[in-house]
C-alpha cells in the first residue's frame, strides 16, 4: 500500500513538471530556441501572484487567471523586441542571451522581494484530501495540479493538432524559411509561441508556490526537472512530455521513499538512464530528432 | 497593365554579388519565362522578388507600388507567392494541411481546397497522408496547389519540371496554362527550355546575373538562345 500511495504520489507530482515541461518542448520546437531563463521565469509568476495575492487580496488561484496574460505578454515582448534577433545564428546566442535573463530575473526578484522564501495560500485546499478507497488517499491539491495539466496539455494538442495557428507552428518548426514564403510572419509567430509557453509556465510556477516554498533562486532546479522531463518523453511530442514528467516525478517519490535525501538524485539516475539506452527519448518522433 | 517592374535589381548572398543591375517586365495576365543555365542567378532573382533576400526598395514595383525590400509575408498579401524550388512541402502537415497552410493569410480569390482537389484530384484522394508520403510528381503538385491556395496575382516558380517525368511535366505545364488564361500571372524559371518555350509569351535568358536575351518566345530562335544560353 505504500509503494502504491508512492507511485500514485509521484504521478501527480509528475503532472506539475510536465506543466514545467511543455513551454520549454513547445519553443524547442517551434524556434530551436533553448530558453534556460524559463525555470526563473516561473518563479517570476509565482512572485508576481504573491505581488497580486497581498495587494489585491486575491486567492493565488484567481490570481492565475491575472498573471499568466501578464507573462504572455511579457513572453511576447521579449520575443519580439529580444529573441527575434537572435534567431538563425545557431543554437549559441540565444542560450547565452537566456542565461542573462535567468541572472537578471533572479537578481531582480532578489532585489524586489528579497531573499525570504514564500509561499502561495490558496485558503485550504493545499491541505485537503480526496479518498480513493482501500485506505489510499491522495491530496486534493496534487490532483487538481494533475488534472490541469493534462487538460492543458489536451488543449495544447488540440491548438497544434487542429487549429491555422496551430498549423502554421508545425510548418514553421519544419522549415521556417518556406513557411514565411507561404505568408507566415515569423516574427509575430515565434511571439504567439513564447506568449503560449510563458503563461503555460505561469500556471506551473503558480501551483509550484501553492505546493511548496520557493525563493528568487528556485527557477534553475525548476528548469533541470522540465529538461530532464523533455529528454525522457522526447522531443516533439506532448504525450512524450507529460510521460516524461510522470516517470521523472515517479522516480522521485520512490527515491525519496527509500531514502529522504535520495529523491531528486533517483530523478537524475533515471533521466541518465534513458539518455543513454534511448537518447532519443522514449516517445519521440523519430524524424523530429534533430 | 504593367503588374511587376523591376529595375536594376541586384543582389547579394554576403559578399557574393548573384544578380547584375536586372530590369524586367510582367504584363497582368502574361506567361513569363526566366531560362538559364546553373548559377545564372534564376532562383536567386524569384527568392528577391518573393522577400526571402534584401533589395533595395525602389528596385521592385508591383502593380505600381514600391514593394522592393518588403517581408515575405507582406508581399504575399499583395498577390505575390513563390512555389520554391526543390518543392519544400511540411513534413509533419497532411497534404491538406499543407494546401490550408497556403491560405494562411486569408486572401480573397477563387481558390479553395475543393477547387485545388478538383484541379489535382490525386491530391483529394490523398488528403489526409502526410505531405511528403506523395510521389515527386504529386509533391509538385501539392507544392503548386499550395501556391494557388493563396490566390495570386503573380505566382512565382521555380524548376517545377526537376527531377519528375516528361508526361508528369506535361501535365503540370497544362495545368498551368488553364491557370493563366483564367487570369493568374505566371512567371517561371525552368531549365527545361524546349517545355517552357511551349507555354510562355515572353522570355528572359540569365547569364551570370544579368539578362542575356530577353524576346517574344515565338520569335527567338534556337540560335539566339542557345548564344544567351552558354555566352558565344
Amino acid at each position: 500500500m505504500v509503494w502504491i500511495d508512492t507511485i500514485v504520489q509521484g504521478i501527480l507530482l509528475g503532472g506539475l513538471y510536465a506543466l514545467f515541461a511543455t513551454g520549454l518542448s513547445l519553443i524547442f520546437g517551434v524556434m530551436r530556441l533553448v530558453n534556460l531563463a524559463h525555470g526563473d521565469f516561473s518563479i517570476l509568476a509565482a512572485f508576481i501572484a504573491v505581488f497580486a495575492v497581498q495587494s489585491l487580496g486575491l486567492n493565488p488561484l484567481v490570481a492565475l487567471l491575472l498573471v499568466a496574460p501578464v507573462m504572455a505578454t511579457v513572453g511576447y515582448g521579449l520575443q519580439r523586441l529580444v529573441l527575434n534577433r537572435l534567431l538563425g545564428r545557431g543554437i549559441l546566442p540565444a542560450v547565452l542571451v537566456t542565461f542573462g535573463l535567468s541572472i537578471v530575473i533572479q537578481n531582480g526578484l532578489l532585489e524586489t522581494f528579497s531573499a525570504d522564501s514564500r509561499r502561495l495560500n490558496p485558503g485550504g485546499i493545499e491541505t485537503a484530501s480526496v479518498s480513493l478507497g482501500g485506505g489510499l488517499a491522495v491530496g486534493a491539491f496534487p490532483l487538481l495540479t494533475f488534472a490541469v495539466a493534462v487538460l492543458l496539455l489536451v488543449g495544447l494538442q488540440i491548438l497544434i493538432g487542429r487549429s491555422a495557428i496551430g498549423r502554421a507552428f508545425r510548418a514553421a518548426s519544419d522549415d521556417g524559411a518556406t513557411a514565411a514564403l507561404m505568408g507566415i510572419d515569423n516574427g509575430r509567430l515565434y511571439g504567439l509561441a513564447m506568449a503560449l509557453s510563458l503563461a503555460i509556465v505561469a500556471v506551473a510556477g503558480i501551483f509550484l508556490g501553492i505546493r511548496t516554498t520557493f525563493t528568487f533562486s528556485s527557477g534553475p532546479d525548476r528548469l533541470l526537472f522540465a529538461f530532464e522531463a523533455v529528454i525522457i518523453g522526447g522531443l516533439g511530442s506532448l504525450w512524450g512530455t507529460l510521460a516524461g514528467g510522470v516517470i521523472l516525478g515517479v522516480a522521485q517519490t520512490i527515491g525519496a521513499r527509500l531514502s529522504p535525501g535520495w529523491g531528486v538524485l533517483t530523478g537524475h539516475l533515471v533521466f541518465l538512464a534513458v539518455l543513454l539506452l534511448r537518447p532519443s527519448g522514449l516517445f519521440a518522433k523519430s524524424r523530429r530528432v534533430d | 497593365m504593367t503588374l511587376l517592374t523591376v529595375r536594376g535589381l541586384s543582389a547579394f548572398y554576403g559578399d557574393f554579388q548573384a544578380l547584375f543591375d536586372i530590369s524586367l517586365d510582367v504584363t497582368e495576365g502574361e506567361t513569363v519565362a526566366v531560362i538559364g543555365a546553373n548559377g545564372a542567378g534564376k532562383t536567386t532573382f524569384l527568392r528577391a522578388l518573393a522577400g526571402a533576400l534584401p533589395v533595395p526598395r525602389g528596385a521592385v514595383q508591383f502593380a505600381g507600388r514600391q514593394v522592393g525590400g518588403r517581408p515575405a509575408h507582406a508581399l504575399v498579401d499583395l498577390g505575390i507567392v513563390l512555389v520554391p524550388e526543390g518543392r519544400k512541402i511540411f513534413p509533419s502537415l497532411s497534404v491538406r494541411e499543407n494546401l490550408q497552410i497556403g491560405a494562411y493569410r486569408r486572401r480573397a480569390g477563387p481558390w479553395t481546397l475543393d477547387r485545388v482537389y478538383r484541379t489535382f484530384p490525386v491530391l483529394g484522394e490523398r488528403r489526409e497522408q502526410p505531405g511528403t508520403n506523395l510521389s515527386g510528381g504529386e509533391q509538385q503538385m501539392l507544392a503548386i496547389g499550395r501556391g494557388l491556395m493563396a490566390n495570386p496575382r503573380l505566382l512565382l516558380m521555380d524548376e517545377i519540371s526537376l527531377g519528375l517525368a516528361p508526361v508528369v511535366v506535361q501535365h503540370l505545364y497544362e495545368v498551368l496554362g488553364t491557370v493563366n488564361t483564367e487570369g493568374t500571372t505566371l512567371l517561371v524559371v525552368e531549365q527545361d527550355v524546349s517545355q517552357v518555350l511551349a507555354v510562355a509569351h515572353r522570355v528572359y535568358c540569365f547569364r551570370k546575373g544579368t539578362v542575356a536575351l530577353e524576346g517574344v518566345a515565338g520569335h527567338l530562335t534556337r540560335e539566339q538562345i542557345f548564344a544567351a544560353y552558354f555566352g558565344a
